[in-house]
C-alpha cells in the first residue's frame, strides 16, 4: 500500500485571507486517514480558517486533495458525500424542526426532486439518536437550548455519513456527560474507519486524539501523536506556558498554571509594588 | 398532531377559507351586503335579476376577488423567500428597492401621460385635458402603467444586484436594496413635484388598492404566481440548507450562489407582478409568512405554499373589509393591510419574544 492510501486529506501551500489579513501562511498538512487528528492553538491562530478551507468553503491559494483527489476538481454533490463539515457560530434554523435539520445531512444523498428514501430516514434517526436528540424530532431549532441545539447541528454533520468529518468547536455549549458522549461517538466513528478532523479548544479533550496539530500565528508549528511528551511542550509554548500537561488515571489533562503576580495575597501594598 | 399532519390541515384551511371569502367577496359591493348568490343559484325565479347579478359578480366582483386573492398570494410567496433568502425574519418582498421602481415607473408614466387626477379608480378622459388614474380600466392605460410600474421593479432589481455586485453577498444586498429605496423614492418625489397633478392619482397607487384589477390582471397574476412557486418550490432545498448559513449549504454540495440568483430573480417577479396590478400593498409579504410560522414550524417548500394561501385569504379578507367598512365609501385596501399587518406583527412580538426575533430561548 503506497503513502498516499493512509491519507485522507492532503494540503499544501494552503494560504487564506480574512478581508484584505492573510491569516494562513502557506500551510502543509497531511491527515492520516482512518485516525482522529485535533488541531489546537491560541485565539486567532488560524484553525477554524484552516477547517474551512479543508472543507471547500472558503477562498484560498494552494491545493487539496480529498482521498486522493483534488477537492476543486471534484462535483460538489460528490465532495458533500465524502466530507462532513460542522462549523462554528454558524446561523442556526431556528423554524425548521429538529428532525428537518438533520435531514438537511442527507441533502448530498438524494437526487434533486427526490424525498428522503428509508436509509435517509434511517440515518438521520441514528445520527439523533447518537446524540440524544431523538426525543425533539418534532420540536422547532429555536425552541432549545444552545447545547441541545448543537447535539443538533452534530446529528446533522453526523447523518451525512462522510467519510471524512471535520468539526469547528463541537463541544460548545456541552455539559460535561454530552462531551463524554462526543468521545465515545469519535472513538466509534474512527473506529468504523472514519477520518475525524477537530478544532477543540478544551485541551484536555484533543488530548484525547490520535494526533495534533499546533498553530498558531496562521502556520502549523507542529504535527504529531497526542501521547508524545514533545507534542506536549510545543502546545504548552504555543498557551504561553499558561497549561501544564500532566498525566492522571492515563489521561493527559491541561492544567492552567496562575501568574505569579496574582498568586500573591491581594493586599493594596502588593498591587501597587506590582503595578 | 404530527408536522406533515398539521401542514395538511393548514392547507385545507388555506383553500377552505379562501373559498368561504370568495363567496362573501361576490356579496360584498357599494351598497355593503347583498346577496348575490341566491339569483345566481336559482336563475328560473327572476331571470332579470339573475342576468344582473351575472354581469356584476362575473365582470366586476369576481375578477377582483381573486385578483386580490393572488396578489396577496404572490406577496406572500416572495416574503417568504425574501425572509429565506436573506435570512432575516423582518425582510420584506420590497426590500430589493422593487417598490421604489415601481413607484418611480408609475411616477413617470402618469407625468408622461398629461398628469393624473380624479379619484381613486376613476378613468376620466375629456377633450381639454387627458386625465387619468392609476388604477384605469382603460386597457392602454392600465397597459402604460402596468408596464411602467413592471419595468421600473426590474430595473430596480437590476441596479440593486448592480450595487452588491451580485447575489453573493447578503449584507451588501440588503444594503444596496435600502440604498435603491431612498434614492428612487426621492427621484419619485421629484417627479411629482414637477408633475403636481399626478399627485392624486400617485396617491392611489402608493395606498395600494384592488378595486380595478380585471380577469386580464387576475391571471396574469395567477399565472406569474404559478411559475414563481414552481421555480421556488424546486429551488426550497437550497433555502432550507442557506438556513444553516452559507458556508454550511456550501459544504452539502448545493449550488448557493446560481441559486440565490434564480431566487432573486423569482422575488423580483412576484413582487413586481403584484406591485404592478395592485399598487404598494404593505405588510402582507411580512405577515403572511409569521403567520404561517406561529403556527407550524416546517421546511421552505412548505412554508411557500402556506405563505401563499395566507397572503392571498389575507389580502381577500383585507379587500372584502375595505368595500364594506364604510359602504359607499371605500378604504384603500392597502391602509387596511397596514394597519391590520402591522397590529398582527406587534400582537405575534409581544406574544412570544423568539417568534418574531428569532432571539435564542
Amino acid at each position: 500500500m503506497s503513502v498516499a492510501n493512509h491519507v485522507a486529506m492532503q494540503a499544501t501551500a494552503i494560504s487564506a485571507n480574512l478581508g484584505s489579513v492573510e491569516v494562513l501562511h502557506s500551510i502543509n498538512l497531511s491527515l492520516a486517514k482512518g485516525r482522529w487528528t485535533s488541531i489546537v492553538g491560541p485565539n486567532g491562530a488560524g484553525k477554524s480558517t484552516l477547517l474551512k478551507v479543508l472543507a471547500g468553503v472558503l477562498p484560498h491559494s494552494g491545493d487539496v486533495t480529498l482521498l486522493d483527489q483534488a477537492m476543486h476538481q471534484l462535483p460538489k454533490r460528490v465532495r458533500a458525500r465524502q466530507l462532513a463539515w460542522l462549523g462554528q457560530n454558524e446561523t442556526s434554523a431556528d423554524d425548521l424542526s429538529v428532525w428537518d435539520v438533520a435531514m438537511l445531512g442527507r441533502l448530498p444523498h438524494q437526487a434533486w426532486l427526490a424525498g428522503p428514501s428509508a436509509q435517509d430516514q434511517v440515518a438521520v434517526e441514528q445520527a439523533l439518536r447518537s446524540t440524544q436528540a431523538w426525543e425533539w424530532r418534532d420540536r422547532a431549532l429555536g425552541q432549545l437550548s444552545g447545547g441541545e441545539r448543537q447535539r443538533v447541528l452534530l446529528a446533522r454533520a453526523l447523518a451525512v455519513q462522510a467519510q471524512v468529518l471535520l468539526m469547528d468547536e463541537p463541544l460548545a455549549n456541552l455539559d460535561p456527560p454530552h462531551q463524554a458522549d462526543w468521545l465515545d461517538i469519535v472513538h466509534a466513528l474512527v473506529a468504523q474507519g472514519t477520518t475525524v478532523v477537530s478544532v477543540l479548544h478544551e485541551v484536555n479533550m484533543a488530548l484525547h486524539a490520535d494526533a495534533v496539530v499546533v498553530m498558531a500565528g496562521g502556520r502549523v508549528h507542529h504535527h504529531g501523536p497526542a501521547g508524545e511528551p514533545h507534542t506536549h511542550r510545543l502546545v504548552e509554548q504555543v498557551f504561553e506556558d499558561r497549561i501544564a500537561i500532566r498525566q492522571l488515571d492515563n489521561q493527559w489533562v491541561a492544567l492552567p498554571r496562575r501568574r505569579m503576580w496574582l498568586t500573591k495575597p491581594m493586599s493594596p501594598h502588593n498591587i501597587a509594588r506590582d503595578l | 398532531m404530527n408536522m406533515r399532519q398539521r401542514v395538511v390541515w393548514l392547507v385545507w384551511s388555506g383553500v377552505v377559507s379562501a373559498v368561504v371569502l370568495i363567496g362573501l367577496g361576490v356579496c360584498v359591493g357599494s351598497t355593503g351586503f347583498e346577496d348575490l348568490l341566491s339569483p345566481l343559484l336559482n336563475p328560473q325565479v327572476d331571470p332579470v335579476q339573475t342576468a344582473v347579478a351575472q354581469q356584476i359578480v362575473w365582470e366586476i366582483r369576481l375578477p377582483r376577488t381573486l385578483g386580490a386573492w393572488t396578489a396577496g398570494a404572490l406577496l406572500g410567496l416572495a416574503g417568504a423567500v425574501a425572509q429565506g433568502l436573506f435570512r432575516n425574519p423582518l425582510a420584506d418582498p420590497y426590500l430589493l428597492g422593487s417598490a421604489s421602481g415601481a413607484s418611480l415607473g408609475v411616477a413617470m408614466a402618469l407625468a408622461a401621460m398629461g398628469g393624473g387626477a380624479g379619484m381613486l379608480g376613476s378613468s376620466v378622459s375629456d377633450s381639454a385635458n387627458l386625465v387619468v388614474s392609476v388604477f384605469s380600466s382603460s386597457l392602454w392605460v392600465r397597459v402604460g402603467l402596468t408596464g411602467a410600474a413592471f419595468c421600473g421593479a426590474l430595473l430596480a432589481v437590476l441596479l440593486t444586484l448592480a450595487l452588491s455586485r451580485g447575489v453573493g453577498h447578503t449584507l451588501r444586498l440588503l444594503l444596496a436594496g435600502v440604498v435603491v429605496g431612498v434614492v428612487l423614492g426621492a427621484m419619485t418625489h421629484l417627479v411629482l413635484l414637477m408633475s403636481p397633478d399626478s399627485l392624486q392619482a400617485m396617491q392611489a397607487f402608493i395606498l395600494g388598492s384592488t378595486a380595478f384589477v380585471g380577469w386580464t390582471s387576475t391571471l396574469l397574476m395567477a399565472g406569474v404566481w404559478c411559475l414563481c412557486f414552481v421555480a421556488a418550490w424546486l429551488l426550497a432545498r437550497v433555502l432550507d440548507g442557506l438556513s444553516l448559513g452559507d458556508a454550511t449549504a456550501i459544504s452539502l454540495g448545493l449550488p448557493v450562489a446560481a441559486m440565490r440568483g434564480t431566487l432573486v430573480a423569482v422575488l423580483a417577479l412576484a413582487t413586481g407582478t403584484a406591485v404592478a396590478q395592485t399598487g404598494l400593498i404593505a405588510f402582507v409579504g411580512l405577515a403572511a409568512p409569521h403567520l404561517v410560522r406561529s403556527l407550524v414550524n416546517t421546511t421552505y417548500g412548505n412554508l411557500m405554499l402556506l405563505a401563499s394561501l395566507a397572503g392571498g385569504t389575507l389580502l381577500m379578507a383585507a379587500d372584502i373589509l375595505a368595500r364594506g367598512l364604510i359602504a359607499p365609501q371605500e378604504l384603500p385596501v392597502g391602509v387596511l393591510t397596514a394597519v391590520l399587518g402591522g397590529g398582527y406583527l406587534l400582537w405575534l412580538m409581544h406574544r412570544g419574544p423568539n417568534r418574531v426575533a428569532g432571539a435564542n430561548p
